[in-house]
Parts: structure tokens; C-alpha cells; sequence
């Protein structure tokens, strides 16, 4: 079986500070991944590679069996694969619902994901469709970049740090509506510090260590093995 | 002072200001939007003129000629600027001021030059298209049809614009790119598009603008940059970037050089100097805009 995604042995710099040495990983349809790592070890870096974002010195992304190394992001998102930055990047001055059709009239793909169906998931937004979205708290924000990207219909979502900086309940709602949007089938690749979070919904995990795989296996088997957990993340 | 007169210049700077509003829109929007000032879109405005002379010469004396005229000019001044904005502008964007300054300016040395070897460097000028070429009699005083078509097309062309940008898929598009330019690229728009789409609207209505200011300004070199300096000025007055800016600030540069003069003749740019060193010292981001 080919992968959704696959990435293959990519190196990635910024600048002359070189940060990925060598990642390859591999995301089935279906299939919810995480990339668990501390602070800076290089999940944004790798997110961003597959994004377009930043172009990889060697190795390659491929999506569905096409080599789409240093396509613009605009190309990758019309291919399919929907970007959820770690910084919750909401057009400001714009309303709550002119982020969401500024998203749908950006990707052009249509699907089962319309403002209906996006307000569905998170009631929040409706209620805030018309405000300013620069007004929003964090965590309001973080939905809204969130149902900003399922405007365009992504097959596979990429997820950058989602619980940073977020109240402990507001992280279990956002927990709750990123597990239903996996019930739903869609594949997901989660760039993530807190275990917590990340434990709860993938299926597999990365861990990476300055630029690099350190480990990989189903997230089980760090849920059930406190020491090997220690091991990799207590560094 | 009596009535008539004070309606009178106050309808010459309307007609100043719609001039201006027309050309420095396209300014404030390319800098609003791509961050960058153009200083050869007052070069935009002079290719206008003259495109618009040639093209009356081609087609003259039949009566429509002067409104082909005017759209071929801007048209190609359109075309011009997608040329312009592919092969190098789109080297400028996020580079510091100073290199964008040298860059528009030598593309204002080019053009101006490539205007004087193309048409000499005598003046020129275009009548008013016969429909506009009379004039009405408003509270005592004898106004032009042709400005008062100005005075029309000006908030027409505002209003259009206002519109377009907060009621429009593309309009929400082109503030989404100011806000963000990587993240709306991220989510699938091609934003290289949307800032030619910009460039080039705005060169066309600097070719627009200087088609339609013929009949009531001759065309000699040197307009280019005359024209550019009170676009600035206005976009300063106005704030930055801002739409309604760019509108009022026009406003507030017609009227006060309109009656600047009656009230200091022969020092006619000297109020509006004024005005904009206050304006600068009181609020450096101008009226509408936001400080950085
Ligand atoms: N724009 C940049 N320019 C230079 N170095 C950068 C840049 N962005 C990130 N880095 C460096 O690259 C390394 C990896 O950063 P990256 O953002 O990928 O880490 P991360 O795993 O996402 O961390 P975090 O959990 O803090 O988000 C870090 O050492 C960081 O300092
Ligand atoms: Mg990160």
C-alpha cells in the first residue's frame, strides 16, 4: 500500500542554520500521526517542508505518488493538503466567516466542508461569525484556523502545535472536535510537545531529537511504557 | 469673498482632488497591498497622456475618438504594468525602502526618457470629447462640463473601489494578502496572481487618469513627476494604505490648494506644504492610516 503522504530523507536549512538532518516518514490514509518533540527539534521545520513553505535542500515529499518537492504552497493546498499553522494566524481585520469564504474561494475544492458544516463542529464560531476575528481569545482563534483550513477540503491535515498556550479545558474541547474530525476519516498529521494531547489521537507517533527520528512506533506503546515515554521526552 | 466665488473654487478643487484620488488610489493600493512605493506610477500617468494623444491622432475626427482613446491608454498602461510587475517588481517586494526608492526611481529616469524620444519633448494637448466640450451655468458661475465629469467619476470610481474590496471574493482576497500574505498562499491562493492582478489595475488607472486629464492639461515631460509628488503627498495626508485615506486626503489637498491660493497668491503649493508638515508632526501615520 503507498502512502498518503511520504517524506524521504529530507534536509531542510534556514539559511546556513541547517535544522532537519534526514527525516523520512510515511502517513497511510485514514491514519492519525504525530510528530512528538520538544521545543525546537524541528516538527514546525518539517511541517513546513511538506507545506512548501521552505524548500528542502535534498530529499523528497511525495503525495499520493507524485513527487511534489518545492511545489508553492498554494499547489500543494490545491493537491489536497490543508495547513494549520502553529501560530493561529487568522486574517485579523477580517471577520470569523470572511476567514472561512476567503478560505473556500483560496482552495477551490469542494467537499463535504461548508460554512454550515464548519459551524456545525465548532457552535462557537457561529455565534462569533460576524466578529472581528483579531478579537477572538485563543482558543476561539485556534478553531477558526481550524475550520479556516477544512473550508478547502484537505484530504490531510496538517496540525501544528493545536494545544499550545490553551487553558486545560479549552484543550479538552479541541481534543473533543479534532477526535471527531478523525472518526470522520480524515488523516491527520499532528506536530505536538504536550503527550497528553497528542496520546489521545494518533495512532502512531515520530519522536524527534534535533532534526532527526529518534523513534517511531504506535502510540500505545508509549501510553503503556511510562519509562520508554521518560526515555524519549524527559530529556 | 462672496458666494460664487468661494462655489467656484471649491468646484476647481474637486476637480483637482478627483484628479489626484484617481492616481493616487493606485499608489496607495500597491503600497497597501505589496508594501512597496512605486514612484514610477506617476511615470504610469504620463505614458497615459501621451498613449492618449497618439491614439486621438490615429482615429481623429470621428466624435467617439477621445473615449477609445482614453481606454486604449489605459489598457496598455495596464499591459505595461504586467510587464512591469513580472519580470521586476516582484524582485522588490520585502526589500528595505531604500533599494525600492533607487529601483522605481530608475524606472522613472527610463520611462521619462523613452517618452521624450518618442515624442519630442514640445507640448501637447487633446480636446475635450465634443460631448463634454460646453460648460453650465451653477450659482452664478460658469462650470466646464468636462470637471464636472471628473467631479462624477472620482467617488464613482471610490465607491467602486470600496465595494469591489469588502464585498467581493477577490476584495477579501486582497486584504487577506495584506494581512498575510504566506498564509493565504498556504490556503491555496495564488497570491504572485492576485498581486500582478493588483499591480496591473493599478497602472491602469494611472493610464486612465492621465488619458482623461488631456483635455485640461497640456502633455509635456516632466509631468511624471510632478504628478507623483502630490500623489505622495496625498497618500501621506491620507495614511498609507488606507482606502478612504486616499479619498479624503485628495479632498483636503484640492480645497486647500484651491483656496491657498486666493488667500496667499503666488505661494500656491505653500499651504499644502503646510498642511502636510503638520499633519506629519501631528500624526505621522496621517489621518486614516495606523502606526506601524
Ligand atoms: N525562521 C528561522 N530562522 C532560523 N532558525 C529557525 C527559524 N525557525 C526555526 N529555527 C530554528 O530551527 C530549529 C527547529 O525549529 P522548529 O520551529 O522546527 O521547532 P519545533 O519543533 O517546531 O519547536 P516548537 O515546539 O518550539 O514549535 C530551532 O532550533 C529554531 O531555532
Ligand atoms: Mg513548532
Amino acid at each position: 500500500m503507498t502512502p498518503l503522504l511520504g517524506v524521504e530523507e529530507i534536509y531542510s536549512a534556514y539559511g546556513l542554520s541547517r535544522v532537519l538532518f534526514g527525516i523520512s516518514l510515511e502517513v497511510f490514509a485514514g491514519e492519525c500521526v504525530c510528530l512528538l518533540g520538544r521545543n525546537g527539534v524541528g516538527k514546525t521545520t518539517t511541517i513546513r517542508s511538506v507545506m512548501g513553505l521552505l524548500r528542502p535542500s535534498s530529499g523528497r515529499v511525495v503525495w499520493k505518488g507524485t513527487n511534489i518537492t518545492g511545489w508553492a504552497p498554494h499547489r500543494v493546498a490545491r493537491a489536497g493538503i490543508g495547513f494549520v499553522p502553529e501560530d493561529r494566524r487568522v486574517f485579523a481585520e477580517l471577520s470569523v466567516l470572511e476567514n472561512l469564504t476567503v478560505a473556500a474561494h483560496a482552495a477551490r475544492r469542494s467537499g463535504r466542508w461548508t460554512t454550515d458544516a464548519v459551524f456545525e463542529l465548532f457552535p462557537k464560531l457561529h455565534e462569533l461569525r460576524n466578529r472581528q476575528s483579531g478579537f477572538l481569545s485563543g482558543g476561539e482563534q485556534q478553531m477558526l484556523t481550524i475550520a479556516r483550513t477544512l473550508m478547502g477540503n484537505p484530504e490531510l491535515l496538517l496540525l501544528d502545535e493545536p494545544s499550545e498556550g490553551l487553558a486545560p479545558l479549552v484543550v479538552d474541547s479541541l481534543l473533543e472536535q479534532v477526535g471527531e474530525l478523525k472518526r470522520q476519516g480524515l488523516t491527520i498529521l499532528l506536530a505536538e510537545q504536550g503527550v497528553e494531547f497528542s496520546l489521545a489521537l494518533a495512532d502512531r507517533v515520530y519522536v524527534l531529537e534535533r532534526g532527526a527520528i529518534r523513534h517511531t512506533g504506535p502510540s500505545a506503546e508509549l501510553r503503556d511504557d511510562p519509562a520508554l515515554r521518560d526515555r524519549l521526552l524527559a530529556l | 469673498m462672496s458666494g460664487s466665488l468661494v462655489f467656484s473654487q471649491f468646484m476647481g478643487g474637486l476637480t483637482t482632488a478627483m484628479f489626484l484620488f484617481l492616481i493616487a488610489s493606485g499608489l496607495s493600493l500597491v503600497f497597501g497591498v505589496m508594501r512597496v512605493i512605486n514612484f514610477a506610477h506617476g511615470s504610469f500617468y504620463m505614458l497615459g497622456a501621451y498613449l492618449a494623444w497618439q491614439a486621438v491622432q490615429w482615429v481623429q475626427p470621428s466624435g467617439g475618438g477621445f473615449w477609445l482613446a482614453a481606454i486604449f491608454a489605459a489598457v496598455a498602461v495596464g499591459l505595461l504594468g504586467a510587464v512591469v510587475e513580472r519580470f521586476l517588481f516582484r524582485y522588490l517586494y520585502g526589500r528595505d525602502e531604500l533599494y525600492q526608492l533607487l529601483f522605481t526611481y530608475a524606472l522613472v529616469l527610463i520611462l521619462g526618457d523613452a517618452a521624450k524620444f518618442l515624442w519630442g519633448v514640445g507640448q501637447l494637448s487633446v480636446s475635450a470629447p465634443p460631448l463634454l466640450s460646453g460648460s453650465v451655468q451653477i450659482l452664478g458661475t460658469t462650470q466646464p462640463l468636462y470637471s464636472l465629469f471628473i467631479v462624477v467619476i472620482g467617488p464613482a470610481i471610490a465607491f467602486f473601489g470600496w465595494y469591489a474590496l469588502n464585498h467581493t471574493g477577490v476584495g477579501r482576497m486582497v486584504r487577506a494578502a495584506q494581512m498575510d500574505r504566506e498564509m493565504l498562499d498556504a490556503l491555496g491562493a495564488n497570491v504572485g496572481t492576485i498581486y500582478t492582478g493588483m499591480f496591473v489595475f493599478s497602472a491602469f488607472l494611472a493610464g486612465l487618469s492621465g488619458a482623461l486629464v488631456t483635455p485640461i492639461e497640456s502633455i509635456v515631460p516632466g509631468m511624471d513627476v510632478l504628478i507623483i509628488v502630490q500623489a505622495f503627498i496625498v497618500v501621506v495626508i491620507g495614511g498609507m494604505g488606507s482606502f478612504w485615506g486616499t479619498f479624503w486626503g485628495s479632498v483636503i489637498y484640492g480645497e486647500v490648494l484651491s483656496f491657498g491660493i486666493l488667500i496667499f497668491p503666488g505661494f500656491s503649493l505653500f499651504s499644502v506644504f503646510v498642511l502636510m508638515a503638520v499633519i506629519l508632526i501631528v500624526r505621522p501615520w496621517g489621518l486614516f492610516g495606523k502606526p506601524l
